[in-house]
């Protein structure tokens, strides 16, 4: 994470406080890591203290944060803006739907499929895309946001049309003792869990560098013998898959698909979100995916004559004090506070 | 007997006496319902592109208001909860489970829109939570079998269709049909039910045309239409594009034998702006009085509901069908809970909602009742036709029963 | 043939509508390099204030002139007070902002006006005008002129006044032009005003057409956006071709091709905007930029 760079850069910067810092690289780190556990064991234990709806409401959470991660991938560390993901949220949400309802196929072999689906259509979109800059990309994936409810309706003897294809929520398997709504939490988080670990060690390596040097300067990068096309187009794929996985496993949640659902509108939330929770890290996704569940909600409990100009005031607030999301706010509070350690321990040298 | 004994016998029959209703209702489920309240569920799209319709969720609660101004139901003030699902399935179904999970309300009342109905229904039958009068008029709602705790409301789209294909079959020699219809389930319903009613006759449709809500316009669709050759127009069409409609093809000359679907009825939201002129002998299938309409003037029922908006729901819009619609399912609520007595279980409130019987509600109209049993889950099954004429929808004809499938 | 030419010109019809809130999006593009969501969203709330001075009696011409004067002191104000704090912010943080603000003029718009259609009254004359077999309104022909006229003025501001020099200095290069002594905030604000204005110009030729609600600008932006995508973002000229060709196009393919039919229509006209971009990343006008390493 970013709060390591920082206190490592303060590492580099002057010899007399390295020892200093060093420390602090690794306090960073180990505090990171013990965030996590204590985050994983509060997540796994959540369905002990709330029940039914709340737990259906973070089910929903950890969906929109899968979500969340591929848009990040591609618009936060790639630099790619897409307006157009609540697309791949949709076919991945349809093809889950559809292998349940019509071929009767397992939900467990959707949730796969639908990535990989979502994999190939992503690529195949990314790879003309590559001519797009910044705007205009944003516009071509506008406009394939726009164009899915129509054409979701438009193959009705698949897709059910404008009434959609209502599903059952399944039952635990194996006869254990959960709930529908448990067993679909449980399945939900190691989902999200193994999504986001196989994200944090691309992110973390090579193909992270190579991902991030295309955004921050993609000539520099091609002259560096960074294959623009392959990693952008990649990129796009990857990105996509994660959004239809996250769209495969609302409609196995839900329980039921529409058209209609999948609309502009879920595109511009999940950029929403991303700007909120922070792009162009790994936590950003869970702050915004928990901002875009439960804010819209609060709204409506504090005024109920206009809900969403409240929520229009909240998502200005929240730019003004926090630019860069809520992950960057973070990140910076702990800058603060790290150099405050550095000079201290550096003064008392 | 000895004093201490009659009063002790006294004591256990009292006691006895106050366990005896509470354990008959433990038998049953009563949630959501105390001595003096009853909480009731609702979602609504108060924002989003279906946002028009969120005034029939406030015409509701205004209602509610007044009822409980008046004494409540059965010595009960009613606890209408009602959240934003801005029409979109995923939402209902999270604001659904949060009306009977956490707010625990005893049912759940003119859930609005197709699509969030259908992704609730399975949900509620599964909880035995009542799902009543849903405000839409697909057809899939009259199925006690099938779906013994979900219960329509108003005379649904299919039947609609079928009474304008029966009197464009019987009034058009030749007829060439042309249809326009918006690109959704309640377009689909419409229209699937005048095909139904053309039967062979289908083959006779020369043209359809279809839109989506976000298009702005739908002149080039007419203009299409009016090149086909159509003589006979089914206008599937909600009122901001109704009234599009009904002005272009006046002004491109065309005079089909023109059907305009209830849903965009409203004199003075679709049929002023279109033009009064260019709206004569528009033929529509009524079963409210529509709260433009100068007919209604003196009518006591209308009369009615102009005072209660004025006093309960000023900022409504006093030429909105919509508020009118929204008072007329309110009373009909009311009834089902006063017929309810002293019983608030949900199998209770179910059996209330399928025993009302000739029940007038004050913007119906004349002639048109509600009446419901355990195999008739549709509520409101009777419309009369009526045509144009430049000034009020003139109404002709008998009141015409549905067509059972 | 008729049924062609009659379909080109509705499609020039509503093409016009597209043009004329595709020429706003463009303006800010042009002086503030962002994209404003709520511009369709501004010119639906300005539209309203038109239609209350109308309903207290005001005539409409001078309704319009107010409307538009309000308009753009409101956008001018936006930009100083609401966008200014979060000016060197990335550019996703500005878009959220102006989402922000278009779900907020939403909101408040329904909430005072409620959300039932309201009729809006053209300055233009009811009667339709035929030539031959192929009628069209006046009301059309009023709004695509009332757009021209826009583009020219916009044409000869940016062109020929010092003010027009000084904003597109600005936004192409901030930092030399406040050694130029050019006040670059005020640009902006500047840039924001004037696209108000001309959005609530669009609100009051749409709303004959469309009836005015608070969802009225929804479709159309959206239709806008893609206008400005195949005219270029950097050419107003661009916007108004580009929203004329969608509008065309659109109109043609749904009735010609008939597999597609109107089911399909908007996906048709999207796909059109991928197919131009891909040919000319930039737009059929636009400006493709070259960045020096």
């Amino acid at each position: 994470m970013a709060a390591d760079s920082g206190a490592a850069a303060k590492a580099a910067e002057g010899g007399a406080d390295a020892p200093a810092a060093a420390r602090t690289a690794a306090a960073a780190r180990s505090l990171r890591l013990g965030a996590v556990l204590v985050v994983l064991v509060l997540a796994a234990a959540l369905p002990l203290f709330v029940s039914g709806f709340r737990l259906f409401q973070f089910t929903q959470v950890l969906i929109y944060a899968i979500a969340l991660l591929g848009l990040n991938l591609l618009t936060g560390y790639n630099g790619q803006f897409s307006l157009g993901h609540g697309a791949f949220y949709g076919i991945g949400a349809y093809t889950s739907a559809i292998m349940v309802d019509r071929w009767g196929i397992g939900y467990g072999w959707t949730i796969p499929t639908a990535g990989l689906v979502c994999l190939i259509v992503g690529f195949l979109f990314g790879r003309p895309a590559l001519r797009l800059e910044g705007l205009y990309l944003a516009l071509a994936t506008f406009s394939l946001a726009l164009a899915v409810p129509q054409i979701l309706k438009y193959f009705e003897d698949w897709t059910g049309g404008s009434q959609g294809i209502v599903l059952s929520k399944p039952k635990a398997p194996l006869h254990l003792p959960l709930t529908e709504d448990q067993w679909l939490y449980f399945l939900t988080l190691a989902v999200t869990i193994v999504l986001f670990v196989l994200a944090a060690n691309l992110l973390g390596g090579r193909t992270g560098r190579a991902i991030v040097a295309i955004r921050d300067n993609h000539i520099a990068a091609e002259a560096m013998g960074v294959n623009n096309a392959l990693y952008k187009s990649v990129t796009f794929g990857v990105s996509a898959a994660y959004t239809g996985i996250a769209g495969a496993l609302s409609a196995i949640v839900v329980a039921y698909v529409a058209p209609d659902s999948f609309d502009v509108f879920l595109s511009i939330t999940l950029l929403t979100g991303i700007v909120i929770g922070g792009f162009g890290t790994i936590a950003g996704p869970i702050y915004g995916a928990l901002f875009i569940q439960f804010v819209p909600n609060w709204a409506q409990d504090i005024s109920k004559a206009a809900p969403w100009a409240i929520f229009g005031l909240f998502l200005i607030g929240f730019m003004y004090v926090m630019p860069r999301g809520i992950a960057g706010f973070l990140q910076l509070v702990w800058i603060r506070l790290t150099r405050r350690a550095v000079s201290r321990s550096s003064n008392s040298t | 007997m000895s004093l201490l004994k009659r009063f002790t016998a006294g004591v256990l029959l009292a006691s006895l006496a106050a366990l005896a209703p509470a354990g008959a209702a433990t038998a049953q489920t009563v949630v959501g319902v105390t001595a003096t309240e009853i909480k009731i569920g609702h979602t609504n799209p108060y924002s989003g592109n279906a946002s028009a319709y969120g005034t029939i969720g406030k015409t509701i609660a205004a209602y509610f208001k007044k009822v409980n101004d008046e004494g409540g139901v059965n010595g009960r003030k009613i606890n209408f909860i009602s959240y934003d699902d801005g029409y979109s399935p995923p939402k209902t179904v999270e604001m659904v489970r949060k009306l009977v999970e956490q707010d625990q309300v005893a049912f759940v009342f003119q859930t609005l829109g197709t699509p969030p109905n259908t992704a609730i229904q399975k949900y509620l039958n599964q909880q035995k939570v009542p799902q009543l009068f849903v405000a839409t008029g697909a057809t899939k709602w009259n199925d006690p079998k099938n779906f013994p705790w979900t219960m329509g409301y108003q005379p649904n789209y299919q039947t609609e269709g079928r009474v304008y294909a029966a009197y464009a079959l019987s009034h058009v020699k030749d007829a060439k049909i042309g249809i326009l219809y918006q690109n959704d389930d309640y377009g689909k319903d419409y229209l699937k039910g005048f095909e139904d009613g053309l039967g062979d006759a289908k083959k006779q449709i020369v043209m359809k045309q279809t839109y989506e809500v976000t298009d702005p316009t739908i002149d080039s669709q007419i203009v299409n239409l009016k090149n086909s050759g159509a003589n006979v127009f089914f206008n599937i069409t909600t009122p901001k594009f109704a009234a599009q409609a009904i002005k272009k093809a006046h002004e491109i000359g065309w005079k089909p034998l023109h059907f305009l679907n209830n849903v965009s009825s409203s004199l003075g939201t679709v049929l002023k702006p279109a033009g009064l002129d260019a709206s004569r002998d528009l033929i529509t299938a009524l079963y409210m009085k529509e709260v433009t309409d100068p007919q209604w003037r003196n009518d006591k029922g209308f009369q009615d509901w102009v005072a209660f908006m004025k006093k309960y729901y000023p900022d409504g819009a006093l030429d909105d069908q919509a508020n009118g619609f929204g008072y007329n399912v309110a009373i009909l609520m009311t009834q089902v809970l006063k017929q309810c007595g002293n019983d608030f279980s949900r199998e209770n409130i179910m059996k209330q909602a399928a025993s009302v019987k000739n029940f007038e509600l004050p913007l119906l109209l004349p002639g048109i009742k509600v009446n419901t049993s355990p195999t008739d889950f549709a509520p409101i099954e009777q419309e009369q036709l009526a045509k144009f004429d430049g000034e009020k929808w003139a109404l002709f004809g008998e009141v015409i029963e549905a067509v059972r499938k | 043939m008729d049924i062609f030419i009659q379909q080109v010109v509705s499609g020039l019809a509503t093409g016009g509508i597209y043009a004329s809130l595709a020429l706003a999006l463009v303006m800010i593009y042009q002086a503030t390099d962002v994209v404003n969501f709520a511009q369709g969203n501004m010119a639906m709330f300005s539209t309203y204030l038109a239609w209350s001075f109308l309903q207290a009696g005001l005539p409409y011409w001078v309704t319009f002139a107010l409307t538009v004067i309000i308009a753009f002191v409101g956008g001018l104000l936006i930009e100083r007070i609401v966008i200014r704090p979060v000016e060197g912010a990335p550019i996703l943080t500005i878009v959220i902002v102006t989402l922000g603000l278009l779900v907020i003029f939403t909101s408040v718009a329904g909430w005072i006006y409620s959300y039932i259609q309201k009729p809006f009254p053209s300055p233009f004359p009811e009667k339709p005008i035929r030539i031959g077999q192929i009628v069209f309104g006046a009301h059309d022909l009023g709004a695509i002129g009332v757009t021209l006229v826009m583009l020219v003025v916009l044409f000869l501001f940016f062109r020929y006044t010092t003010l027009g020099l000084a904003m597109r200095a600005a936004a192409q290069n901030p930092v030399s032009s406040r050694l130029c002594g050019i006040r670059v905030s005020w640009m902006l604000g500047l840039g924001w005003g004037l696209a108000a204005a001309f959005g609530a110009v669009a609100g009051m030729m749409v709303a004959p057409v469309v009836f005015l609600d608070p969802n009225m600008m929804g479709g159309i932006q959206l239709y806008a956006f893609a206008a400005a995508t195949v005219g270029g973002f950097t050419s107003p000229l661009g916007a108004v071709v580009g929203g004329l060709l969608v509008g065309v196009t659109e109109n043609l393919v749904g009735t010609y091709v008939s597999f597609i039919g109107t089911e399909l229509k908007l996906t048709v006209a999207l796909a059109m905007i991928i197919i131009v971009l891909l040919v000319r990343p930039a737009g059929l006008f636009g400006r493709t930029t070259i960045r020096r390493v």
